[in-house]
């Protein structure tokens, strides 16, 4: 070629731009968008070594250990750091180019020397990114060559997990990383005899740290003594006196062992602890439960007395007060939220809990999106849904994303959005408010210590939603009708 | 002055049917006349070179990775190596069986080369010599865009390793329709079946393509082998290494190549019977014991 030929530069015009933003709001749109099959836009999970990574956090000094490539390590502590505003000290074995090649055990050995010399943990939790997982490492072997090797103790606790991202999302994680955690600490710990007067709780994947605290008060009201699992209230939510503090908070570890002989394991998140609980139920000399999140009256009424029942304990006065005065609030706020459709996404679990106390202020569950579930999850929300008139011709979406939501929007509005901080284009597109409740929440402050569970984070869930409302009627009425009370 | 343009090759075939052997008297047939050329082992085994090199083994480019613990420590002298007729030599090697990820070994390899500028201006040729089975996508690398662009498949009338031609090329038309890589012909690796060059030839024209050279089988070619040699230059008088200065001169002068029309299974059995390579039977028969 004699000469360059100038690339010509294609300038969208502002009429094709506004035609186009008017097309995606279109019933025809709409169409083609559910037609997508290969492309996934802002999905409403993570990856599951980001839910093994929470577990780990959550047990008293615990090193999370991740076994795979550094960058996935950084967007798992990251996404911590920026919902919690905290650290997440954690460790990556770094595989690269030749770990790809060779198979991480190499990796897998000078890691954890190195951390157990530094960092001095009592427990390593050893988790997976995708890599040493589609080469097919195999960690069981990888773990005893290195204890037999002597890069760690042979008594050194090193529980570990299959966690690869392209399977189940974080709440998978979560479950195999505490089913893993759990059958170490307990394995060979059952004593002979009657169970103990205690109780294990599982709260599943949850990025409130307000939640778990609420917990441990409701259990100290009953008097009940408990092992809190998983227990990240102080790791990602630490007092600031001027010490670091490498392992902040989590569960004794003597305590989790112990958790074998207790008299009940409960759990609040039926989908993110489905493998768990199996094995609790197969190994534990206790009974194990599983209950829905309690999230509204009903849930927390079930969660209370379900523990009054096992333990033979009457509902604290105290909790009857706040029972009462939630029930108060409710009654005095229903009419700012009541009869208005809502559009809600998150986790299973979470969802059941939400959409059960929607359903008890008359708050329609319009479109109630998981983006990656099943027909199980499908079946109970539907089921949870025929309970109340307000379900009523209300839509479940499995394996939706929040770009199928976008279009949902457009075409069969509702008045809000309860999600966490990825719905907030979609807010903004269709100028309705998010409430931010779930993981992560990465664009407000301090929700996360707000509890949303029990009868207070009823109360609190009420004030978010109205008050928003109020605060949408004073910012659009007219001289009017800007009234002094609403 | 025409640029002169270098000629990427790969080589395929079962496991087993002579690929390295073929492909290294090849590349010694194209040195003897002149040509600059270079070979790629792309197979954990390691055994694309020894004759060119004398050497039992190579040392690899994954051998050296594993000794200093990463690709980027590595330079080319550490696993390029020169041989018969200058022909330069490198070895992807790869994991242990059952370990790792021998694909990816094979990925890393061939950047690592590229980076390097293994790939001077003065070649004439580059061969990669592939493992018998594409497992995976790693193995397939040597055919990616910008890579080899001829493929010779080496066979021999036994059925296996037809079936086998057959499926490489099934492999091809995926990849040609993506990027500019097509058949360049059969080599047949004699082994003295009957009937055995008219059967290839047949099956070569059926898949669109020729078979550019039918290679008997002599025992000149162990012969030399057991001194860690090509036959060329072993025996350079020798019949058999006229075979292989004729195939290099046919692969030199080559300008047939076309995206290959895989048989259908049927076909390929048809063809099959009609060598009596394969004997008719009654379809009831199928899958019944012999004593059944």
């Amino acid at each position: 070629m004699t000469e360059n030929a100038v690339k010509k530069v294609y300038r969208t015009t502002p009429e094709e731009v506004d035609k186009v933003r008017k097309w995606i709001l279109t019933e025809d749109y709409k169409e083609k968008n559910f037609a997508r099959e290969a492309l996934v836009v802002n999905p409403a999970h993570a990856c599951q070594p980001l839910g093994a990574e929470m577990v780990a956090h959550g047990f008293k000094d615990t090193l999370p250990f991740v076994h795979g490539s550094q960058g996935c390590a950084s967007y798992f502590r990251s996404t911590f750091n920026r919902h919690f505003r905290e650290p997440a000290p954690t460790v990556a074995d770094a595989m690269t180019e030749d770990g790809a090649v060779f198979g991480g055990q190499n990796n897998l050995f000078e890691g954890l020397e190195n951390a157990y010399t530094l960092y001095k943990p009592k427990m390593m939790a050893v988790f997976t990114t995708c890599m040493p997982e589609v080469i097919g490492d195999d960690l069981t072997a990888f773990i005893r060559n290195a204890k037999s090797a002597g890069h760690v103790p042979e008594d050194f606790p090193l529980p570990y997990a299959n966690t690869p991202s392209f399977n189940g999302t974080h709440i998978n994680g979560y479950d195999s990383m505490l089913k893993s955690i759990l059958e170490y600490l307990t394995e060979g710990k059952k004593k002979d005899g009657a169970p103990k007067e205690s109780l294990n709780l599982i709260p599943g994947f949850d990025g409130n740290t307000a939640n778990y605290r609420e917990y441990k008060r409701i259990l100290e009201a009953f008097g009940i003594p408990y092992t809190l699992m998983a227990d990240i209230s102080d790791s990602f939510d630490s007092v600031c006196d001027g010490t670091y503090r490498l392992y902040p908070g989590g569960t004794p570890l003597e305590d989790a062992a112990d958790s074998i002989n207790a008299k009940a394991t409960i759990s609040l998140q039926k989908y993110s602890t489905i493998q768990t609980m199996r094995m609790v139920k197969d190994t534990f000399a206790g009974s194990a439960e599983v209950m829905p999140m309690p999230i509204g009256i009903k849930n927390t009424d079930a969660f209370l007395m379900k523990l009054s029942e096992l333990f033979g304990k009457p509902i604290p006065e105290e909790l009857k007060a706040e029972r009462g005065r939630a029930v108060d609030a409710m009654t005095d706020g229903h009419q700012y939220v009541h009869g208005k459709k809502f559009a809600v996404y998150g986790d299973p679990d979470y969802l059941l809990g939400l959409v059960s106390f929607m359903l008890e202020m008359g708050m329609i569950p319009w479109h109630v999106l998981c983006s990656r579930s099943n027909r199980k999850f499908e079946k109970e929300m539907k089921a949870l849904l025929e309970t109340s008139e307000f379900g009523t011709g209300c839509n479940v979406w499995i394996n939706r994303d929040l770009w199928h939501l976008h279009s949902l929007l457009a075409t069969d509005p509702v008045d809000g959005i309860i999600g966490d901080t990825h719905g907030k284009y979609l807010a903004r597109d269709h100028k309705i408010p998010l409430f931010r409740v779930g993981f992560p929440i990465i664009d407000r402050i301090n929700l996360h210590r707000t509890p949303l569970i029990g009868y207070n984070g009823a109360v609190n869930l009420l004030s978010m939603i109205a008050n928003k409302f109020l605060d949408i009627v004073d910012d659009t009425s007219d001289d009017q009708w800007f009234e002094m009370m609403r | 002055m025409a640029e002169k343009k270098m000629r990427q090759i790969a080589i395929y075939g079962k496991g087993g049917i002579g690929k390295s052997t073929t492909t290294q008297n090849t590349v010694a047939g194209l040195a003897s006349l002149g040509k600059k050329v270079m070979i790629i082992g792309c197979d954990p085994k390691a055994d694309s070179t020894r004759l060119i090199l004398h050497a039992k083994a190579q040392e690899t480019v994954m051998d050296k990775v594993r000794e200093l613990g990463t690709v980027e420590d590595l330079e080319l002298e550490d696993v390029l190596k020169w041989g018969y007729g200058d022909v330069k030599c490198v070895e992807s090697g790869g994991p242990e069986p059952g370990v790792g990820c021998a694909g990816r070994g094979v990925i890393t390899a061939i950047n690592f080369l590229e980076e390097e500028g293994a790939y001077t201006p003065d070649l004439d040729f580059v061969f990669y010599d592939v493992l018998g089975d594409v497992v995976c996508g790693g193995f397939a690398m040597p055919i990616r865009e910008n890579k080899a662009q001829e493929i010779y498949i080496v066979v021999s009338g036994e059925m296996m390793a037809m079936y086998a031609a057959n499926n490489i090329c099934k492999g091809i038309v995926k990849y040609a329709a993506s990027g500019s890589v097509r058949l360049a012909g059969l080599i047949c690796n004699s082994r003295n079946t009957d009937r055995e060059a008219d059967l290839i030839t047949a099956l070569a024209s059926k898949l669109g393509t020729q078979m550019i050279h039918f290679v008997p089988r002599d025992n000149q070619v162990q012969r030399a082998e057991l001194r860690r040699m090509t036959v060329i230059e072993y025996s350079p008088e020798h019949k058999q290494a006229n075979e292989y200065r004729e195939l290099a001169r046919k692969i030199a002068e080559n300008e047939m190549f076309v995206v290959p029309t895989p048989l259908e299974m049927e076909e390929l059995e048809d063809l099959l019977m009609e060598f009596g390579i394969m004997e008719v039977d009654d379809e009831e028969n199928i899958g019944k014991a012999e004593n059944a």
